[in-house]
């Protein structure tokens, strides 16, 4: 605060200090201008169905356009978050205008079918009311998840290290891995429910093969190909087969199994909603299809949100682990 | 005195004897036998100081890393201190062409490698930060080699070598792609180390002039298949100036051969 106070341009000129300090920031400010709008937009124009929900979602609009109103002379003096809070700020502007739109073409005008395309208060009344059903189903999807992919990531990464370091394992499992591996694990769906004892099993081993595949041929292809130069040296330092593996093999190799890391969860959530969708009695994917089911398409809309929300925090989770893991290295990609 | 505490086995002398006797070899090219070795005899007394001199590929560094144990030779025997080399050592290290550090680890991580392998516990730091002192690199314990410049990575090089106290140090072109003054730093360098430690070195260069401010004895190596066409002693004190009239004579006796050579 005393930062933006104290720089002077012209000395002994209080007044336009004080003026400069207290600048507005005018992206936040149109951005509450602009939520300021979805709450009146959402509240006065009349509606042509019955939306519980309206009320409390042209209240938190008018909510959060306040609080943007309020804090936008400020920005500058709140430092770190206030650099945020004014990066997004274009971003809360375009989102309350998207919304208007919405409103607009579905509750107040009606031009989108209406079953189909719910309002957002709809959507809202959802997260409010079905909170329960939703969060259960978002517990049940990521303990299916993460059993099989912390599965298939620790199977694939053992099984490409042995084939990159041992060419007995080599010869037998590559064609093995030729042969089946490009194979989308959903193929495997129909077997897999009448060969395992419980859907949950069976969609488990299929989350697990999705992420098994890719991980194993990257972790064996970044074994095969450390510089050999550096074997060469942990030799002449007397190390032993062992060393060569878990001290120079697979550090080296890491960069290429976190790729396969990052492929194996991006397929694991095809197979996870496909295996909830035909097979298992929860789950977002279940969840989805038994919305769908009932024509409540607020329900659809409200967990397709969440899906997305879910893939992408466990994408954000596993970059944070790669740049922890893989700090040594230069120009990483920032996610 | 560092040097006297970092050679751990106090009562070995610090040197190794090495010993090559009708050494030739072949690459298998396709099927067909590339001979690069052909009957290099050579032999260097404890705390010696050889300089290998020969054309580019004409098969110096595969005789170093036949002496480092990496391959067996095709033919021959290569013997240190009177025990034939049947598989890398600790006590002979080789230093390469590009300081290979690990991008992974930093720097007290790479010259703790060899430590690591033979599961050295004991005073571990301290033997690290006695090797980063003697190639001057205490302040860059903790930067990842890609923080290094050429000669900063090769010193961390030298260390990672130095901190198990070899007794025969193959050095394998270790300057070739350092900066010009960089490389004449880093050969005064080795040059202290090797006064310092008293290892057994085997340096392999193209660069004449290197070889005569460093070695005892320079051997002049034909193109491939390698033999030695000429074995010449430096009988020259330490330190040695480039401008010397009679070092300038012998360069120009191995610029002769050489250029028979080829």
């Amino acid at each position: 605060m005393a930062g933006s106070l104290t720089v002077a341009d012209a000395p002994g000129a209080v007044a336009p200090r004080l003026r400069r300090g207290l600048r507005p920031s005018w992206p936040t400010l149109t951005a509450g201008l602009a939520w300021l709008a979805l709450a009146a937009a959402s509240f006065k124009l009349p509606e042509a169905g019955d939306f519980p929900r309206t009320f409390v979602f042209a209240q938190g609009a008018a909510g959060l356009g306040a609080v943007l109103l309020v804090l936008s002379p400020f920005v500058a003096w709140l430092g770190t978050p206030g650099a945020r809070l004014r990066h997004w700020s274009p971003w809360f502007a375009v989102l309350a205008l998207a919304l208007i739109a919405w409103e607009l073409v579905t509750a107040k005008l009606e031009w989108l079918p209406m079953p189909f395309f719910p309002p957002p208060q709809a959507i809202l009344e959802v997260f409010l009311d079905d909170w329960p059903k939703l969060g259960g189903s978002i517990l049940n999807s990521l303990i299916l998840l993460s059993g099989g992919y912390v599965f298939g990531a620790a199977v694939g990464f053992t099984l490409g290290v042995a084939i990159g370091s041992s060419r007995a394992v080599g010869y037998w499992a590559h064609p093995v891995l030729r042969f089946v591996g490009p194979l989308p694990a959903t193929a495997w769906l129909p077997l897999a429910f009448f060969v395992f004892p419980s859907s949950w099993s069976a969609s488990t081993f299929l989350v697990a093969l999705a992420t098994g595949f890719p991980v194993t041929v990257l972790t064996w292809s970044g074994v095969s190909g450390v510089n050999k130069a550096y074997f060469d040296v942990a030799r002449t330092l007397g190390a032993s087969r062992g060393f060569l593996i878990l001290r120079v093999a697979i550090p080296a190799a890491l960069p290429h199994v976190f790729v396969g890391l990052f492929m194996g969860l991006g397929g694991s959530f095809a197979v996870l909603v496909v295996a909830e969708m035909l097979g298992v009695k929860s789950g977002l994917g279940w969840y989805l299809q038994w919305a769908q089911g009932w024509a409540a398409y607020a329900n659809m809309y409200a967990a397709l949100i969440v899906m997305a929300l879910m893939c992408s925090s466990l994408i954000t989770l596993l970059f944070r682990l790669r740049d922890r893991v893989l700090s040594w290295q230069k120009g990483l990609v920032q996610w | 005195m560092v040097a006297a505490t970092l050679a751990q086995p106090a009562a070995q002398a610090a040197g190794a004897r090495l010993r090559i006797e009708g050494v030739s070899h072949a690459f298998d090219i396709r099927g067909e036998a590339l001979p690069v070795l052909d009957r290099v005899s050579l032999s260097v007394e404890p705390g010696g100081f050889v300089a290998l001199l020969g054309p580019s590929g004409c098969g110096k560094s595969t005789l170093l890393r036949l002496v480092a144990g990496l391959e067996p030779p095709g033919q021959g025997v290569i013997a240190v201190d009177e025990e034939v080399v049947e598989g890398p050592d600790p006590s002979r290290l080789l230093v390469f062409q590009d300081p290979t550090l690990y991008p992974w680890r930093t720097v007290r991580g790479n010259v703790s490698l060899g430590l690591e392998a033979r599961k050295v516990g004991r005073a571990r730091a301290a033997l690290i930060d006695q090797a980063l002192g003697l190639v001057g690199l205490s302040g860059f314990a903790d930067a990842y080699p890609h923080q290094l410049s050429g000669g900063m990575a090769q010193r961390a090089a030298l260390a990672r070598a130095l901190v198990n106290a070899p007794r025969l140090l193959l050095l394998d072109e270790p300057l070739g792609k350092l900066d010009a003054l960089t490389r004449l730093a880093m050969q005064a360098e080795i040059l202290r180390l090797w006064q310092e430690t008293r290892f057994t070195a085997v340096l392999v260069t193209h660069d004449v002039e290197e070889a005569l401010v460093l070695a005892e004895r320079v051997i002049v190596l034909s193109d491939r298949p390698a033999a030695i066409r000429a074995d010449i002693p430096v009988p020259l004190t330490y330190p040695r100036h480039r401008d010397d009239p009679a070092l300038v004579r012998l360069r120009r006796e191995i610029l002769t051969i050489l250029g028979q050579a080829s």
